[in-house]
């Protein structure tokens, strides 16, 4: 980061703080104030306990020790305030921290679901995650740290400078250039500890790389007896991470005994020359240059304090630079004004409106308040699509898909099957041509609403945290048990959840490790099909079901799939034979379709992946 | 526990024990220090003594030079050795990974061994700098100081004798009370942090759901938690700073008032009354900082026990002593062969089979009839329960586990790339292996005509994971990489299930082509990948069914058949 975004983004962190944590922060700042001040006050009174008090009584025949004790109790008072004060500012600013990390983890997290789906393609996942612990974190140590040891740091350092003034102005002067040599260490010791930090941050990220590929690949490593290889090409890195941990550690260590003894040596000085002043000009009383040297000692140490702030000021910044990044992501936009609602039909056929589940749905017109009955139409025109600059990835795609109909979509990996159904529900915009779905181009359909009409079940299967029978609700809270039990026994789902050990109740982690893929797929096969969307997209949905379990759900997916237009993606021809048609890509065209008959007469590419086993017979 | 550790400290000792003698040294001159600095105010400017100046100010110069070298040796030592320390704590563990069996790797996750690695190493670290360089110096400031103050005064002394451990008291109880606060908030962290991974990886779930809403709702409990429970335990930590004030204030309170007293009376100076004030605040810190190293090494114990768990465990496959070096042939023979994961329960149950050298066999069977399990007692992954497994006619466990595993390739179901090139990846199987060998393995596998149309060949970079290579892509360059070893047994354990059908006949061609001699088990879910094998296992519930000829399964075998008519029958009929 260079100084000027260091900066800018300084301000709006702060800005962003003042906004939400007004009175609060109007309150710390003055604690922090009052309580620096008693400090202060404190050591300097001693000094005039000591003069004042202290010393017209030596040798004194019965003192009158009245006046003392006034004095003392009068500086133990003032300590009080300063107490007091501490702890009400510390106490809010454990409020301000950690109510400011709440509002921007919100933040983050509210902007992060409205991302396109492009953002989540394009980013590293571990580094999204990262934002939301480490560098929210690192936020925090400079919330409810550095910036309270700031301003107290400041606060003496000013009080006390302006008490030196007032005390010597020649000194002052002498203790200034002092201060800035301790400055110009601290840099640079400071940016040679924060290079090798980096240095340091890098070497743990590779590490953590190599670490985490290696020991998911250690089966792999195994079978090959590749340990050896293994071995060496770690030592290598954990040496070079060692080496720059260890100087990143110790220039950062280094940084603290450098400023005390710089202070030590200023102080030497500045006894000297006070020393010379006074003694040999009479300019300064021997009082003065003597509360003179305990100021230049607090002088230097609170010097000393603040610099070592630096670096978690610095990382922070780095911090707070990636999380605005997130936060200054484009939304996806939705500017589609077209809704789904509920209608039912009068005897004349005619839709109308209305407010409750009928289990009929119609695309609503908010301009001219027209209906139009939901059926699952889908029609390509046209279509050109690229993720990135003109690299084209679909072309000139046309099809059709009638309400009811079962569309398969087979070729190659990279063929562009998936990026075709990424495109009906608006994942990634097309550049060229137009989808039209029951008649209406989609672009104009409000994205949410054009969801809800869409059922995917996709390879992967994510699950989340939560019993099956939450899954299983994830698109419709209102189904009741009964609902969700029959999809379940429709996907073929219930026989293997009914043997799990709580049933439907059985808590899914970790993305269901704890059951298998196939189970996964079944699981997210009846999660779909609760919706009841009008138009399903099935990618290698069965993928990991082996032959004979699918032969078992085939009656289920069948009735499933009836009424239904649904796209089929599916690496297993035997998945997609009785589909109405069937369209064959290669590098992004359409180069075959047709049901599976005529393909297999045509003796194409379809006959030729469908064949392939026999044909070399 | 520490002790086992500590064994990973070896070169970096003598700094360890360097550090805190440095450390020593220069807090014996801190402490010095502001005594000199109150001598220079006493017998100097307040006696108008220019001389006492000058000498007492050249014995501070030379003493804080001497403080700063110590300074600079001990953060330079202390640094050497954590460091030090670190690397050598995850040079052992890796290390000892590497020697795990695979019902070792199983005990732990990956993922709880990468933290285990990374994260828990790194608090380790943390821990000892701050033991060795402040463990030692903590106290020995506290007592020095303590020490120092005596000397000027008994009875100013027994002041910090009474507010210390009354300080001391409050900062233990709220450490204590605050460590399992900060426990519960770093579960809740772990909870957010699954929750945006969910999130993450599921976007396209959400999103197709619409769901956002919710899924927002849902987040802000968690971090709703997460702000009550950190403000909770915070509130509590947040107590020590005025507490800490407290004391010190009115321990300079109460010193100003007896020591007001006995400077009066002539008992002490007033230089010695400021030396003591300036004592209060070092010794009250001290405590403050031993109740952060008390936390830290609360925080660590966890870190460490993972650590010790890691480098504990005794590798349960082993090389005999005097090893078979040489691997004679492919053939294969399971005797009363019986394997179970966890006790008692078997999933593999008296197998017995004899594979002929060069002979191509299939194995079929639904989920969990322990196919993998079969083929992975081959090279040893797992050691049999009972009976015993030849290869060349020699029981597995005589062999050099090298020399076992180079001869029998077996390409895994989960498969992985690692980062590099394509031709770095592919040479795990031989190091040595020239570019003809490659293209040759590459023509074996099917990988060639992906491979050429690639615009650096097979230079192209895998990413970490190989996700920029297609499943079916993937799998085949494994299958390369293990014929390169030029094994004298190959298994496939369901290694073309993304291979379209076509490419996946063309391998199993080549193989029977090229490599004739080599013992070929090929598990599949595809019928008409064991079709042409000469003979086809038939698992279920791990027992042997059948061991047969694909056409006499056919007429025979139940399971077979049902396999072959849910694939074949559709296409059979339109033939």
């Amino acid at each position: 980061m260079n100084k000027e975004s260091k900066k800018s983004v300084l301000i709006r962190l702060l800005k962003y703080i003042t906004v939400n944590f007004k009175v609060p922060l109007i309150i710390i700042v003055i604690a922090i104030v009052v309580s620096s001040i008693c400090h202060v006050f404190g050591q300097l009174f001693i000094e005039t306990l000591i003069d004042d008090y202290i010393t017209p009584l030596i040798n004194v025949e019965n003192p009158v020790l009245i006046p003392l004790f006034k004095a003392i109790g009068f500086m133990g008072f003032v300590y009080l305030i300063g107490v007091l004060c501490t702890f009400l500012y510390s106490r809010l600013v454990v409020k301000v921290a950690q109510g400011s990390l709440k509002l921007i983890r919100n933040e983050m997290f509210e902007h992060m679901s409205t991302l396109p789906i492009k953002y989540f393609d394009d980013n590293n996942h571990g580094d999204i995650m990262s934002y939301y612990i480490n560098d929210t974190d690192a936020l925090r140590d400079m919330i409810s740290q550095s910036i309270p040891n700031g301003i107290s740091n400041g606060v003496i350092i000013i009080f006390t400078f302006i008490s030196m003034l007032t005390l010597n102005v020649f000194l002052t002067i002498a203790i200034i250039i002092g201060v800035f040599i301790m400055l110009k260490v601290a840099k640079y010791v400071g940016s040679k500890s924060s290079k090798y930090f980096l240095l340091r941050q890098k070497s743990v990220a590779k590490v953590n790389g190599y670490i985490e590929e290696m020991i998911t690949g250690q089966k792999v490593i195994q079978v090959f007896t590749h340990e050896e290889v293994a071995k060496k090409d770690f030592d290598k890195l954990n040496e070079e991470l060692f080496e720059n941990t260890k100087n990143a550690d110790m220039f950062a260590n280094m940084l603290m005994p450098i400023m005390a003894n710089i202070g030590y040596l200023i102080y030497v000085l500045i006894a000297i020359f006070g020393g010379i002043l006074a003694l040999k000009t009479n300019t300064l009383s021997i009082g003065a240059i003597a509360s003179f040297l305990l100021l230049t000692r607090s002088f230097t140490m609170h010097i000393n304090q603040l610099s070592q702030q630096y670096n978690s000021i610095a990382l922070a910044l780095a911090g707070a630079s990636r999380i605005f990044a997130l936060l200054d992501e484009k939304s996806e936009e939705n500017d589609g004004t077209i809704v789904l609602v509920n209608v039912e039909k009068d005897e004349f056929g005619n839709l109308k409106e209305v407010n409750n589940y009928t289990g009929l749905w119609a695309w609503k017109d908010p301009t001219s308040a027209t209906l139009v009955e939901l059926k699952g139409d889908i029609q390509f025109k046209n279509v050109d699509f690229s993720y990135i600059g003109n690299k084209k990835v679909l072309q000139d795609i046309n099809l059709y898909a009638k309400s009811g109909q079962k569309i398969a979509l087979v070729g190659a990996t990279g063929a562009g099957k998936t990026t075709i159904t990424n495109l009906i529900n608006r994942f990634y915009d097309i550049d060229e041509g137009t989808i039209l779905y029951d008649g209406i181009d989609i672009k104009k359909i409000n994205k949410k609403d054009l969801r809800k009409s869409l059922g995917m079940v996709l390879q992967d299967v994510n699950l989340f945290t939560g019993t099956i029978m939450e899954n299983l609700r994830y698109g419709r809270k209102d189904a009741t048990d009964e609902e969700c039990i029959k999809v379940s026994i429709l996907a073929n789902a219930h026989s293997f959840i009914e043997k799990l050990p709580n049933g439907y109740n059985t808590m899914i982690t970790d993305n269901g490790e704890n059951i298998s893929q196939g189970q996964r797929q079944l699981l997210s096969i009846a999660r779909c099909a609760l919706n009841n969307p009008p138009v399903m997209i099935l990618d290698e949905a069965t993928s990991s079901i082996d032959t004979r379990t699918e032969k078992e759900i085939q009656d289920g997916m069948d009735k499933l799939m009836e009424g239904r237009t649904v796209f089929v993606i599916a690496h297993r021809l035997s998945t997609v034979r009785n589909s109405k048609a069937i369209i064959v890509l290669e590098n992004g065209k359409i180069i075959e379709r047709g049901d599976h008959e005529t393909l297999l007469a045509e003796k194409g590419k379809y006959y030729q992946l469908y064949t392939g086993a026999f044909e070399l017979e | 526990m520490i002790k086992t550790i500590l064994k990973s400290v070896r070169e970096y000792k003598k700094m360890s024990i360097l550090t805190p003698i440095f450390i020593t040294l220069e807090v014996i001159l801190d402490a010095l220090i502001p005594i000199l600095m109150t001598k220079i105010i006493d017998d100097g400017i307040n006696a108008s003594n220019m001389n006492v100046i000058f000498t007492v100010g050249g014995i501070l110069v030379l003493a804080s030079i001497f403080s700063l070298l110590f300074g600079y040796l001990s953060s330079k030592y202390a640094s050497i050795a954590s460091s030090g320390f670190a690397k050598n704590l995850r040079h052992d563990m890796y290390y000892k990974i590497q020697d795990y069996s695979f019902s070792n790797i199983e005990k732990f996750s990956s993922s709880s061994l990468v933290t285990r690695l990374t994260t828990d190493v790194n608090n380790v670290q943390m821990t000892y700098q701050m033991l060795i360089r402040i463990a030692i110096r903590t106290p020995l400031m506290f007592i020095f100081s303590l020490l120092l103050v005596f000397s000027i005064n008994t009875n100013l002394a027994i002041v910090f004798l009474i507010i210390a451990p009354i300080l001391a008291f409050c900062l233990f109880y709220i450490a204590n009370k605050a460590h399992p606060m900060f426990e519960s908030v770093f579960k809740t962290y772990d909870n957010l942090n699954n929750r945006v991974q969910e999130n993450v990886q599921g976007i396209r779930v959400v999103k197709s759901y619409v769901q956002e809403e919710t899924e927002v709702k849902k987040f802000n409990k968690i971090s709703n938690k997460i702000y009550e429970t950190f403000l909770k335990a915070e509130r509590l930590v947040c107590l020590n700073t005025p507490i800490m004030r407290l004391c010190i204030y009115s321990s300079i309170v109460i010193i100003a008032y007896l020591g007001s007293q006995y400077v009066i009376s002539g008992t002490i100076t007033t230089g010695q009354l400021t030396g003591v004030i300036t004592y209060a605040a070092q010794i009250l810190n001290s405590l403050m900082m031993l109740s952060m190293i008390y936390v830290t090494c609360i925080i660590s114990l966890p870190s460490m026990e993972r650590i010790v768990e890691v480098l504990n465990v005794t590798p349960n496959i082993k090389n005999p002593n005097n090893p078979l070096m040489e691997v004679n042939d492919g053939s294969i023979q399971f005797k009363d062969v019986t394997f179970c994961y966890s006790k008692d329960k078997p999933v593999l149950k008296n197998i017995n089979l004899t594979i002929n050298s060069g002979e191509m066999v299939g194995i079929i069977g639904g989920i969990g009839s322990s196919k993998s399990t079969l083929v992975n007692l081959i090279p040893r992954l797992y050691d049999v329960t009972t009976g015993s497994i030849l290869v060349g006619n020699n029981n597995v466990k005589d062999y050099d586990i090298k020399t076992l595993r180079d001869s029998v390739a077996i390409v895994l179901q989960k498969n992985v790339l690692f980062s590099g090139s394509i031709a770095d990846n592919l040479r795990w199987g031989n190091k040595n292996a020239t570019m003809a060998e490659l293209k040759k393995v590459c023509d074996i596998a099917c990988c060639s005509e992906f491979l050429d149309k690639l615009p650096n060949g097979y230079d192209t970079y895998i990413d970490q994971g190989g996700t920029n290579v297609s499943g079916g892509q993937k799998q085949r360059l494994c299958i390369a990489r293990a014929l390169l070893k030029k094994p004298k047994i190959i298994i496939l354990d369901d290694s073309t299930s993304a291979v379209d059908t076509k490419t996946d006949a063309y391998i199993r061609k080549s193989f029977k082509e090229y490599i004739p001699n080599v013992t070929k088990i090929i598990i599949a879910q595809r019928i008409s990948s064991v079709e042409q094998c000469d003979r086809v296992i038939v698992l279920d519930n791990g027992e042997v069914v059948d061991f047969d000829t694909p056409q006499n399964l056919l007429k025979n075998n139940k399971i077979y058949q049902e396999v072959y008519y849910s694939q074949v029958k559709g296409s059979a009929s339109n033939e």
